[in-house]
C-alpha cells in the first residue's frame, strides 16, 4: 500500500518467458522437488497404493478450494466451509438413523450444503454485510448446530454402498475421489477461464463498481458463488463422511484454514481480482505431498499445521519481499 | 446530545443485559445474588481483556484471530517457567506474560505494517503456528495443578475489597484503555486510521504503524489473559481456549464495534463481553446443554452485525433530513 511507485518494465515479456516465470510453473517445480525429496527420504513413498492414499490428503479440501478460489477472486471469502461440512455430515448422519438410503443421503448432503451457502449469500448480498464477519458468525452457528444435535455422541451405521464415495476405486489405484477431483477441476477451469461468468468474477474482484456499471449483476454473481461454495462443501462432506464412516461434530475442524491456504498458495490474490484454477490444482498436490511426506517421517499432525500456517504467510510475504528488493535494486 | 446519549449503544446494551438478568432471575432468583454476579464478572474477565484488545485492532480495520492461540501459548510458557523456577515472584511472571504476548502481537503487526499482508491471513496463519509451538514446547503434555506453585495459582483468586484480583485487573484495563482511547494521541490515531486511512495519512498519522501498535496491545492483553487463565484454572495444554477468538469477535460486534473500522468504545466491548459471559454462565443454570454455546455466539455475531449495519443506514438518513431542514 505504501509503494505508490511500482517497477514498470520497459517492454512486455514474451509469451514463453511469461509462462516460464509464472506462479504456476514455480509451484510445479516446487511440487516436483518435494516429490523427489520425498522419494529419497522414505522408501515407502514410491508405491502406487501409497501415492493413491496420498491423494486423499487433498481431494476433499481441493473440491471446496475450487469454489473458494472463485469466491476470493470476486473479493469475498467464506470461512464457514468446514462448519458447513460438519453440518452436512450431521444432517446425513441423522437421516441414516431414520433409515434413509444412499441416494437420499446424497440429496440431503447437496441440499443442506446449498441451503448453508444460500444463507451466507443472502446475508452478504441482500443485507450488505461484510463476508468475513458473516462467515465467522455462520462458522460457529453451523458447527454449533452440529454440537446441539450430536453433543459428545457420534452418528454411525452408514449403508454399505454409501462407502463408495470415499473408499471406492474406479480403476486400479485411481479412487472415485480422485476422478471426481479431476472432473471438478476441469469444470471449474472451463467456468472460470472460458465463460462470461468467469470473466464477470474477475471483473467484480478488480472493481465491483465498474463491473456493476458494465452491466454485470454483481450481487447475483456473488450469491451464485456462495451457493457454489456451499454445494462444494456438501460434496466434500459426502466424500469425507463416506471415507470416515462416522460423524462427530468436530469433523473437518480447521479445514477452512487449509482450504484458504491452498487457494492462496495457488496464486489467487487474497485481495481479489486474480488467480487461476491450474494454480489451485498444483497447490493441492503440493500440500498433499508435504503432509504425506511429513506423515511418512512420523511428524505429528499439529506440527504439520505449523508448516501450513508458515506456508500461508510465506507465500504472500516472499513475493512482496522480492518485489521490494527488486524495487530497491531498480532505484540504485 | 442527551437524545444521542439515551440511544447510545452502551445504554441499549446495558438495558439488554438488565433485561437478560431479569428473565433469568424470574425463574432462578439465586442467579442475581451479588456473590454470583461477582463470579459471573470474574469468569468474564479474560474475555473483557481480549475484547478490549480486539476492539482496538478492529478499529484500525484489521482483525486478530490469533488472540486465543496467543493466550494459550503465553499461558503454557509462564506455566512451564513456573514449573522450572517455582520461586519466581508473581509480578515478574505477569510482566513476562505481558511482554511475551506483546512480542507475539508485534509479529502480527510487523507483517501487516511492513509487508501489507491482509490481517486475516496473517492471524489465521499465526493462530496455527502459535498452537503448533505450544505442542513443540510441551510435547503434547498437560501442566496440571500439582505442578504449579501455590503463589502462581493464588494470585488471581485473592479477594480485595470483595472482588477477586482477576476482576480488578479487568476493571483496571477498562479504565486504563478508556483514558488511552480518549485522552492520548495514540488512542485518537486508532480511530483516525480506521475511520479514514487516507485522511489519517494526510493528517500525519502513519496508518501502518498505528495498526502495528493495535496488534501489540492486543497481544499484550492476550498474554496477560494467558497467565490469568492458566493460574485460575490451574491447567495448561495445547487446546486451551480453542475457538475463543470467535467469542472475542462476537463480544466486539455485540458491543457495537464497527467491523469496517473507525467506530467502537472500550465500554461497548466490555458490555458485549459481559452479555456473552452472562449467557454462558446462565446456560447450565437454566439447564440448557453447554453444547448450545457455539451456536448462540454464532447467532449473536450475525444478529449484532446485521443490527450494526441497519443502525448505520438509519444514521445516514437522519443526516440527510437534517441537511434538508437546514436548507
Amino acid at each position: 500500500m505504501n509503494d505508490t511507485t511500482r517497477f514498470i518494465p520497459d517492454r512486455l515479456r514474451s509469451p514463453l518467458e511469461q509462462r516460464i516465470k509464472s506462479w504456476e510453473t514455480l509451484l510445479l517445480a516446487v511440487a516436483i522437488a518435494i516429490f523427489i525429496v520425498n522419494s529419497f527420504m522414505s522408501p515407502f513413498f514410491l508405491n502406487a497404493w501409497n501415492l493413491s492414499d496420498m491423494t486423499f490428503n487433498f481431494t476433499e479440501k481441493a473440491m471446496v478450494a475450487f469454489a473458494m478460489a472463485l469466491l476470493i477472486i470476486s473479493g469475498e471469502i467464506d470461512l464457514s466451509v468446514a462448519s458447513i461440512i460438519a453440518l452436512v455430515s450431521t444432517a446425513m448422519g441423522a437421516a441414516v438413523q431414520i433409515g434413509v438410503g444412499t441416494p437420499g443421503l446424497v440429496l440431503i448432503g447437496l441440499g443442506v450444503g446449498l441451503v448453508c451457502g444460500a444463507f451466507n449469500g443472502f446475508l452478504v448480498t441482500r443485507m450488505g454485510l461484510p463476508s468475513i464477519v458473516v462467515t465467522i458468525g455462520t462458522m460457529s452457528l453451523f458447527r454449533g448446530i452440529s454440537y446441539i444435535i450430536l453433543g459428545d455422541q457420534a452418528f454411525r451405521g452408514y449403508p454399505p454402498d454409501f462407502a463408495f464415495f470415499g473408499q471406492g476405486y474406479v480403476f486400479w489405484v485411481i479412487s472415485f475421489e480422485l476422478v471426481l477431483f479431476a472432473v471438478l477441476a476441469l469444470i471449474y477451469y472451463v467456468v472460470l477461464h472460458r465463460t462470461n461468468f468467469g470473466r464477470a468474477v474477475y471483473a467484480i474482484g478488480n472493481n465491483p463498481v465498474a463491473a456493476e456499471f458494465s452491466g454485470i449483476r454483481v450481487a447475483r454473481v456473488k450469491f451464485i458463488l456462495f451457493l457454489l461454495t456451499g454445494l462444494m462443501s456438501g460434496i466434500a462432506a459426502i466424500c469425507l463422511t463416506s471415507r470416515l464412516g462416522s460423524t462427530r461434530p468436530s469433523i473437518a475442524f480447521g479445514w477452512e484454514l487449509e482450504i484458504v491456504t491452498m487457494v492462496v498458495l495457488g496464486g489467487v490474490s487474497i485481495l481479489g481480482g486474480s488467480g487461476s484454477i491450474p494454480g489451485v490444482v498444483i497447490a493441492a498436490f503440493v500440500m498433499g505431498l508435504v503432509t504425506f511426506g511429513l506423515g511418512l517421517l512420523n511428524v505429528p499432525g499439529i506440527v504439520m499445521s505449523i508448516v501450513i500456517g508458515a506456508l500461508l504467510i510465506g507465500v504472500i510475504a516472499l513475493p512482496r519481499l522480492w518485489e521490494r528488493w527488486r524495487l530497491q535494486a531498480a532505484k540504485r | 446530545m442527551s437524545k444521542q446519549a439515551l440511544m447510545s449503544r452502551e445504554l441499549l446494551l446495558t438495558g439488554a443485559i438488565i433485561l437478560l438478568l431479569g428473565i433469568i432471575a424470574s425463574r432462578f432468583p439465586a442467579f442475581i445474588a451479588p456473590g454470583n454476579l461477582v463470579n459471573v464478572f470474574n469468569d468474564t474477565a479474560p474475555l473483557i481483556l481480549l475484547a478490549i484488545g480486539q476492539m482496538i485492532v478492529i478499529l484500525t480495520r484489521c482483525i486478530d484471530l490469533s488472540v486465543a492461540a496467543n493466550l494459550a501459548l503465553t499461558g503454557m510458557v509462564v506455566a512451564m517457567l513456573n514449573v522450572a523456577m517455582p520461586g519466581l515472584p508473581v509480578p515478574v511472571i505477569i510482566a513476562l506474560a505481558i511482554t511475551f504476548g506483546a512480542v507475539l502481537g508485534m509479529f502480527n503487526g510487523v507483517l501487516v505494517w511492513k509487508l501489507a499482508i491482509p490481517p486475516i491471513v496473517v492471524t489465521l496463519g499465526t493462530m496455527t503456528i502459535f498452537r503448533g509451538i505450544i505442542f513443540l514446547l510441551s510435547e503434547g503434555r498437560w501442566i496440571n495443578a500439582h505442578q504449579l506453585s501455590d503463589a502462581f495459582k493464588a494470585f488471581p483468586r485473592t479477594v480485595l475489597l470483595g472482588l477477586p484480583v482477576m476482576s480488578w485487573i479487568a476493571l483496571g484495563a477498562v479504565v486504563l484503555f478508556v483514558v488511552v482511547m480518549n485522552r492520548t494521541s495514540l488512542g485518537r490515531a486508532f480511530y483516525a486510521a480506521g475511520g479514514n486511512p487516507h485522511a489519517a495519512t494526510y493528517a500525519g498519522i502513519n496508518v501502518g504503524r498505528t495498526q502495528f501498535w493495535a496488534f501489540t496491545i492486543s497481544g499484550a492483553l492476550s498474554g496477560l489473559a494467558g497467565y490469568l487463565w492458566v493460574s485460575r484454572f490451574a491447567v495448561a495444554f495445547v487446546d486451551l481456549a480453542r475457538g475463543f477468538e470467535l467469542t472475542v469477535v462476537a463480544a466486539c460486534v455485540i458491543g457495537g464495534v464497527a467491523i469496517m473500522g473507525g467506530s467502537g468504545t472500550v465500554l461497548g466491548a466490555m458490555l458485549g463481553a459481559l452479555f456473552l459471559g452472562i449467557i454462558s454462565n446462565a446456560l447450565p443454570v437454566v439447564s440448557i446443554s453447554p453444547f448450545w454455546q457455539l451456536a448462540i455466539s454464532g447467532s449473536a455475531i450475525i444478529i449484532a452485525v446485521a443490527l450494526n449495519a441497519s443502525a448505520n443506514r438509519k444514521k445516514g438518513r437522519i443526516i440527510l433530513k437534517r441537511a434538508e431542514q437546514a436548507t
